[in-house]
């Protein structure tokens, strides 16, 4: 049967929820029948629209797999810099523990880089099974090229039915790489793994559309199933103390010549910079009127041991870099606490924080739409309530 | 030089609302655009051949109406566009995307490099430029902020990182993907629109290229979404009204009941 989309006739009530529902405006109602145009690409999001009448099926016949029944256990991505641990690696060990609860297989990480022998012992203390390691000085970092040979030959070997890795720069430019060289499924940046309980495979979903529609995605004829983390969403894992696992050493896969040189590492000043990493952050947006004014957004950041976020209307303005920027052409953030200042939140900037924990808003406009997603919303001129903030806090 | 820009056409989000009542994307009236990302990996590639001489060939894959696209991108100053389109590439995820346009840009023969946006707008993946290059059997870097220097055999550029960013240096054939902050995309000219109206877009179907049609669309997808939902509506939270003194102290005092720790600074 060939692949195609097709609404069965005798089915179609006319409704029109699936016009509605589609992104691509693809559908339309021709006497009172659902008709699917050349604009389809067969994303799926109708069939689900139509679930209740079950008139529009997508028939699908994918390329054969892999032997999926020779694939067993948990794989996470151990991604480091610079000698250290990235901070994404603690979550996605926790969110490989929980499917480990579901599966009752082994967690396995894998290691590669250059000095990295030291980092095993922590990685199984978070409750890792075994370290699959290569500790080698040709395997430097930022060498993605030859990193994903090194991880792909390693989960060819060891055949993990689940590989994760973070959502982070690097895992987002590596797993992708790893993917297309086992031919088998990734999806982007999840923020729910769970295992399904009669299938067993991995039910992986993610924002899409700027965070405006959630997809669940299933990888069923192909191992690994892979996904990418959505950094401080998962809870990290705690420290088992005296957790038993195995470092075994994969040097015998031949690490092939990069085809990239690092010529220079800089690191900016992490304290308000690194957005991704922060447990909070106050951005400032077009109500601050002028650039100088930002140096109250940095007070507010430094009284919260926080980092500083910016919309896009700031970073347009040239009034703050780029690296600052929270929103769908900026950084996704998800920090414990996120006070927006003097931003009205248009809906590509709530893409980029609305998964925070907290969010605090601070603007004159009681009808700004940022109120619509705050937990805590102040009405009120933000040059009087800021420095109030940081009094109180202060005082506190 | 020769460089390919791939570009994808998206439903202009800038555009969209959200229908309050049932949560969803309200889609009337939103138009169809060349995602914003990879209009700055268009803007680098003119500049580089303004630069350093060569041809900029912009690549989609896509419906036959992304055919307005490739248009808007020869009026920027692209000098030739191919849109592979064909019924088997309907339904890709991002492995059978790569594969299809891998092997559109290995049809051109002799690409030095090949330029996308960091991600789309629709899918936020941006695991094409990664599965492209793996797929042309050359190395990739994600998240590029700047191009400093460029010669026949590598480039030098600067890669955007959490923490700050990292220079690197990548023998050519690469492939390349760019943030916002590398340019400031132009606007068409009068002479480009002109040169768009008369251009003719290439179309190719699995036919030109050689190709495995086990591979492409929906068959060569491995992923497969089963569920699509919006996410809850936020509840509307607790809003503050009246003298700032108070509206600060109620704030503090909620958050502190709510178990929130506000860290005091150092200096205290």
């Amino acid at each position: 049967m060939s692949n195609g989309i097709k609404v069965i006739k005798d089915k179609c009530v006319g409704c029109g929820l699936c016009v509605k529902s589609c992104p691509y405006g693809a559908i339309e109602l021709i006497d009172k029948k659902a008709v699917i145009n050349e604009k389809c690409t067969l994303c799926g999001v109708c069939v689900d629209a139509c679930r209740k009448f079950g008139a529009i099926v997508i028939t699908r016949n994918t390329f054969r797999g892999q032997d999926i029944a020779a694939y067993s256990g948990i794989c996470v991505y151990a991604e480091h810099r610079q000698g250290k641990l990235s901070s994404i690696v603690p979550e996605i060990i926790g969110a490989a523990r929980e499917l480990k609860k579901d599966l009752s297989k082994p967690i396995c990480a894998i290691l590669v880089g250059k000095d990295v022998s030291a980092m095993a012992r922590e990685i199984i203390s978070y409750g890792v099974d075994e370290v699959l390691m290569i500790d080698n000085p040709k395997i430097g970092d930022f060498a993605e090229d030859i990193q994903a040979q090194l991880v792909a030959d390693i989960l060819t070997e060891k055949k993990p039915e689940i590989f994760l890795g973070g959502g982070t720069i690097i895992g987002r430019s590596l797993l992708p790489k790893v993917a297309a060289k086992l031919l088998t499924g990734l999806t982007a940046d999840c923020t729910e793994l769970a295992i399904d309980p009669d299938e067993k495979i991995l039910h992986q979903t993610r924002p899409a559309f700027g965070g405006n529609i959630m997809a669940t995605i299933l990888c069923r004829n192909h191992r690994p199933q892979m996904a990418t983390v959505r950094h401080k969403v998962m809870k990290p894992a705690d420290i088992v103390e005296g957790y038993e696992g195995k470092v075994t050493d994969m040097s015998h896969i031949a690490i092939p010549e990069s085809q990239i040189e690092v010529l220079e590492f800089v690191e900016e000043q992490t304290e308000t910079v690194n957005i991704a990493d922060a447990d909070f952050i106050v951005s400032g947006g077009r109500g601050l009127k002028d650039p100088k004014n930002f140096k109250l957004i940095e007070d507010l950041a430094k009284a919260l041991g926080g980092a500083v976020g910016a919309s896009r209307a700031a970073v347009d303005a040239d009034w703050i870099p780029y690296s600052h920027q929270v929103g769908q052409t900026g950084k996704t953030v998800n920090p414990n606490i996120y006070v927006a200042c003097g931003i009205s939140g248009a809906i590509q900037h709530l893409a980029g924080m609305k998964s925070s924990d907290i969010i605090i808003a601070i603007n004159s406009d009681p009808e700004a739409p940022i109120f619509d997603v705050a937990h805590y919303g102040i009405v009120g001129d933000l040059f009087e309530v800021v420095p109030e903030m940081i009094k109180q806090i202060k005082g506190a | 030089m020769k460089i390919v820009v791939c570009i994808k056409q998206v439903p202009d989000t800038t555009n969209v609302r959200i229908n309050p009542e049932t949560n969803t994307l309200i889609r009337e009236g939103v138009e169809s655009i060349i995602n914003p990302f990879d209009m700055y990996a268009l803007e680098e590639a003119i500049r580089l051949k303004e630069k350093h001489g060569g041809e900029v060939i912009v690549m989609s894959m896509g419906p036959p109406q992304v055919e307005s696209s490739l248009k808007d991108a020869i009026a920027l100053g692209a000098d030739q566009a191919i849109l592979l389109t064909d019924r088997a590439f309907a339904g890709a995820d991002t492995l059978a995307t790569s594969y299809t346009l891998a092997a559109g840009i290995n049809a051109l023969n002799d690409a030095d490099l090949v330029i996308m946006g960091k991600q789309a707008i629709d899918g936020d993946t941006g695991q094409v430029g990664p599965g492209v290059a793996e797929n042309l059997g050359v190395p990739h870097i994600t998240d590029i902020r700047k191009i400093e220097e460029v010669t026949d055999n590598y480039m030098v550029c600067e890669r955007l990182l959490e923490e700050g960013y990292v220079r690197l240096k990548v023998k050519f054939p690469a492939v390349i993907t760019v943030v916002k902050e590398i340019n400031e995309p132009r606007l068409p000219s009068l002479k480009g629109k002109m040169k768009a109206k008369s251009a003719t877009i290439l179309q190719w179907t699995t036919k030109d290229l050689d190709i495995d049609v086990d591979r492409l669309g929906l068959t060569g997808s491995p992923t497969q979404v089963v569920r699509i939902f919006t996410p809850p509506k936020p509840e509307g939270g607790k809003v503050y009204k009246g003298e700032t003194r108070d509206m600060v102290s109620e704030l503090l005092s909620d958050l502190q009941a709510n178990g929130v720790a506000i860290k005091k600074s150092k200096g205290n």
